[in-house]
Parts: C-alpha cells; sequence; structure tokens
C-alpha cells in the first residue's frame, strides 16, 4: 500500500504522544490476534534536546531526554518503527506494532478510524481544556498616570 | 590529598539504613510516592530536570524522594542515571514560537498581540501562609464559568521580533554551526556562545542568580528588560537514521525568557539593543532570567565592554556554575586527609618549637 510519507508522520506523532492507557485500550483488541516479530525490543534511552539561541539563532544543547523506541515486523512483512518520549516500553512496543499494521492496505483504514482519530481527538479536547484555564489568566493592565493632576 | 582506608562498612551500612529512617520519618505518616512528588512538587521537578540536564519528571521525582527533597543531591541522582544510557540521536532545535503558551508576559510591551497571559504564577500573591493547605480536604477546579474567553492563540509571535522588524535590535541568525556539547567535550576558553548556554542551562539557579543579581547592582550592569517570558508545551521531534523523516516523539514544557539589553553601536556601525537569552525544562522562571542576564554579561568582549565584574568572566562563571562539581570538591573535604593533615600539623609544631629556643636564646 502507497500512504505518504506525511501520513505516516502524523499517524507515529499520534501514537508518540497519545495517553499510554488510552493507546493501549483501544488497540488491544486489534493487535491481540497478531503476530509480530521484535527486530529491536523496546529500549530505553536518550536523545539531546537542543534549543535555539534567542529562539531563532544557532542551536545550543539544552540536555537530554529520555525516550523508548522498538522495531517490529508484522505478519505482512512490514517494518514498524516508534521513538516515543519517556521510559514507557509497552507505549513503545504498541506504537511500534501499529505503525506496522497501518502501512498495510487491508488495516489501514480500520485503524486509522478506530484508534488515530479517537487518540488524536482525545489530545485535542485535553489541549482546548488546558487552553481554557490559561485563557481565563489573560490580562489587561492600564498604565496608571505618575506625577501631579 | 586524600588516603585511602579501609574497614567501616558495618557503620557504613547502618548508617545508610538510618538515612532510610530518616527519609521515611514517622511512619504513623502514609509514605509520600513518586507520583505525588512529580504531581505537586512540579517546580522542584524542573529545577532537578534543568540542572540535571535530563527531561523525565517521573525520575526527577524519584531522585528528589530518594535524596529526602536535598536537590543538589537529586541532581546528582539525575546526572549519575543519565551516563547509563545510550544517546539514541539529537532532535531537531525546540521551536518555541510554536509553544503551546501556558504563561507569556512581557515588561517592554503592554499591549502585545497574542496578549499577556498570567498562567500559573507566584505574582502577584501576598506571600503569605495560606493555613487552609495545612487542613486535608477536597481541591476544587478553577470554575469553568468562563466560556467566551477569547483563546490564547495557536501561535503566538515574539516580542523581541517587533524590535527586530524595526532593526532596533541585535537578530539572531541560524548560520547552521554545529553546537558544542560539554557533556563529551569539556570546555576551552574563550568558550563559544553554544558552550556557554549549555552550561548555563545545567547551571545552579542559586549562583547564577546571585551573578545576574549582581549585575544588576552595578557589577556588569547591563541595563535589562524583562522583553518576554513564555512557559509552555513544545513538541520534540527527531529524524532517526533508519525512517529518513522526521517524526514527533512527544512535547516537553520549557520556560524561555528573553531579555532586552541596554543599546551599544554594534560592529555592522549601528545602534541596536542587545540581548540575552535563557531556558530550561519544565516551570523554571527565576533561573531563565537569572540565566538570560548572565548570558548577557558574557557577551562583554562582542561589545568591546571591559570585563571587570564576576559575572562578566566567562572562566570564572563557567568553572564554578555547576553545583554538581562544586558540591563534589566541597564534599571532597570529607574524605580522609589524615597524613596531610599531620604532616601540615607537625610542620607547625616545629615552627613553634624552634620560635620557642630562639626565644629562649634571647632572654638567656
Amino acid at each position: 500500500m502507497n500512504t505518504s510519507t506525511e501520513q505516516r508522520q502524523r499517524w507515529i506523532s499520534v501514537l508518540a504522544k497519545a495517553p499510554t492507557e488510552s493507546l493501549l485500550k483501544l488497540s488491544d483488541p486489534v493487535v491481540s490476534d497478531m503476530q509480530f516479530e521484535l527486530i529491536r525490543e523496546p529500549e530505553i534511552g536518550l536523545t539531546q534536546v537542543r534549543a535555539r539561541m534567542g529562539g531563532k539563532g544557532d542551536a545550543f544543547n539544552m540536555g537530554d531526554m529520555t525516550v523508548t523506541r522498538c522495531v517490529v515486523r508484522s505478519q505482512g512483512d512490514s517494518l514498524g518503527f516508534s521513538y516515543v518520549a519517556g521510559r514507557n516500553k509497552p507505549h513503545a512496543l504498541r506504537a511500534a506494532q501499529l505503525d506496522a499494521m497501518l502501512q498495510l492496505a487491508d488495516f489501514h483504514q480500520p485503524l486509522t478510524d478506530m484508534i488515530i482519530e479517537p487518540l488524536n481527538q482525545l489530545m485535542l479536547n485535553t489541549q482546548q481544556q488546558k487552553q481554557q484555564a490559561t485563557a481565563a489568566t489573560k490580562v489587561d493592565f492600564f498604565t496608571l498616570v505618575r506625577g501631579e493632576d | 590529598m586524600y588516603v585511602a582506608v579501609k574497614g567501616g562498612e558495618k557503620a557504613i551500612s547502618a548508617a545508610h539504613e538510618l538515612l532510610a529512617k530518616v527519609r521515611r520519618g514517622d511512619t504513623r505518616e502514609a509514605e509520600l510516592s513518586v507520583k505525588q512528588v512529580e504531581q505537586q512538587l512540579p517546580l522542584a521537578v524542573a529545577r532537578v530536570m534543568t540542572e540535571g540536564a535530563v527531561y523525565d519528571p517521573e525520575l526527577a521525582a524519584l531522585a528528589i524522594k530518594q535524596s529526602a527533597g536535598d536537590l543538589v543531591e537529586a541532581i546528582f541522582l539525575l546526572r549519575a542515571y543519565k551516563t547509563t544510557l545510550n544517546r539514541f540521536g539529537i532532535c531537531e532545535p525546540i521551536n518555541t514560537e510554536a509553544m503551546q503558551i501556558e504563561r507569556r508576559i512581557s515588561a517592554t510591551y503592554k499591549d502585545l498581540p497574542g496578549g499577556q497571559v498570567l498562567g500559573p504564577t507566584f505574582d502577584y500573591t501576598h506571600r503569605l501562609l495560606d493555613f487552609s493547605l495545612m487542613a486535608e480536604g477536597e481541591f476544587s477546579d478553577p470554575s469553568d464559568e468562563a466560556e467566551n474567553l477569547t483563546a490564547v492563540p495557536e501561535s503566538v509571535s515574539k516580542v523581541l521580533e517587533i524590535l527586530e522588524r524595526e532593526k532596533l535590535m541585535a537578530s539572531e541568525m541560524d548560520h547552521q554551526h554545529q553546537p558544542t556539547d560539554i557533556t563529551r567535550d569539556p570546555i576551552t576558553y574563550p568558550a563559544d556562545r553554544s558552550a556557554r548556554l549549555q552550561s548555563l542551562v545545567q547551571g545552579d539557579e542559586g549562583f547564577l542568580l546571585a551573578l545576574g543579581y549582581s549585575t544588576q547592582r552595578g557589577y556588569g550592569r547591563n541595563h535589562p528588560f524583562a522583553g518576554e517570558i513564555r512557559i509552555g508545551e513544545v513538541e520534540v521531534s527527531i529524524v532517526p537514521e533508519e525512517l529518513g523523516f522526521e517524526i514527533e516523539i512527544g512535547a516537553v514544557q520549557v520556560t524561555e525568557c528573553e531579555m532586552v539589553n541596554g543599546f551599544t553601536r554594534h560592529r555592522d556601525g549601528e545602534v541596536k539593543f542587545t540581548r540575552g537569552y535563557g531556558v530550561g525544562f519544565g516551570q523554571c522562571e527565576r533561573k531563565a532570567m537569572a540565566m538570560a542576564l548572565v548570558d548577557r554579561s558574557l557577551q562583554a568582549a562582542d561589545y568591546d565592554e571591559e570585563v571587570v565584574s564576576p559575572a562578566q568572566q566567562e572562566e570564572f562563571v563557567l568553572s564554578h556554575c555547576d553545583n554538581v562539581e562544586a558540591a563534589g570538591f566541597v564534599s571532597h573535604l570529607k574524605l580522609p586527609h589524615y597524613v596531610d593533615f599531620q604532616s601540615e600539623l607537625e610542620l607547625l609544631r616545629r615552627i613553634r618549637a624552634a620560635e620557642q629556643s630562639d626565644s629562649a636564646k634571647e632572654t638567656n
């Protein structure tokens, strides 16, 4: 099946950022009767985080963040990859499995509808709630005239 | 110089057991969970992540619990853990302009595109102890009344860009230079700014705060305004070799401070403001501000300013700002220096004995 790089980037992003609990709950039924070959077991490591001077100048190193990665091969011979922020092996394994399945024609649409879209919606809702709470602290300052009137 | 000693194993293990007991406190009280530390002490977690140089709130919380709240010890624990992990790669630089804003203020413009958003702040609190926190009770979420609030825009443009557009501010440009990594290559002097900034991010908040303060009091004056402070989540992405394209792996919360500093004639002949930059993991506003002040004072050479104050002295600042190194060298004084001390003691006794015999001769 031909999926564009943009499509794949999108689902990889959703799978990486989704809350683990929701990801596992939604995908357990789909993955349970599939076989995967573990190419690279879930493994915890670091990636270096970079920032830019003044936000947009030359890059500098800020520190590292923990990350978990995994590679699997599906029955349909597709390779699934995952890189997930934090130390979470079950999450990384599941994200890799789903990445592999989403590349298969038979699974692509159903998995997109059943897993990717709901997870994306869930994250949008959380983000919206956060934005609401933040918006309540928006402020208008008045400058007072100083000195004698 | 200290010497090796043997023995004491029993006493040492008893001391560690005692430490565990002290850390646990009164067992009639519920034990503090790592999740509670992570959720309820987020600013302590932020400091440990920033200075420990690893973004992982859970690990930072564990370090805080293990160190019984000694944050410098917790930072040490996190740094030590970091050395046990492989580095898989390097993230693309974070884009703070696309930050999901949780707080954004400016002390240079009252009205800003995108507005000023206070977020969760200690500012404007009265610093009175809140005894209601001593009573255990249900926490009520802030009311959801505010339905028709103007949402904070998805992406809020930077305050300093307003000045840059008018050509009144030194501009930052990406020259695609490969940044120095001080965790791999020790700093050499003069250091480039990428090494300085990495060192300042990991630097001790107290030390940098004091240095920043010293510049305000006249020791390396650089006339700062808090141009913009923002806190929020930014996406992190990497380009794994095996994929060959960029993928998002998650988000990190960061605090960023952009200082507008006193103007001077630049090398291009124009008079413009100068700038200092501070950034850190989590909510760490004081640290980011202090870092921005020191980043600017360390640019003294770029503007032909006379280097006369501690905050302007690169080698002094960078070689003393790391609290793991500093604590290590101060703590080593506790190691056995018996032989060293004996030789000093003997020398002093000999001097005293010689002086006594001299004065005895004189009186005779």
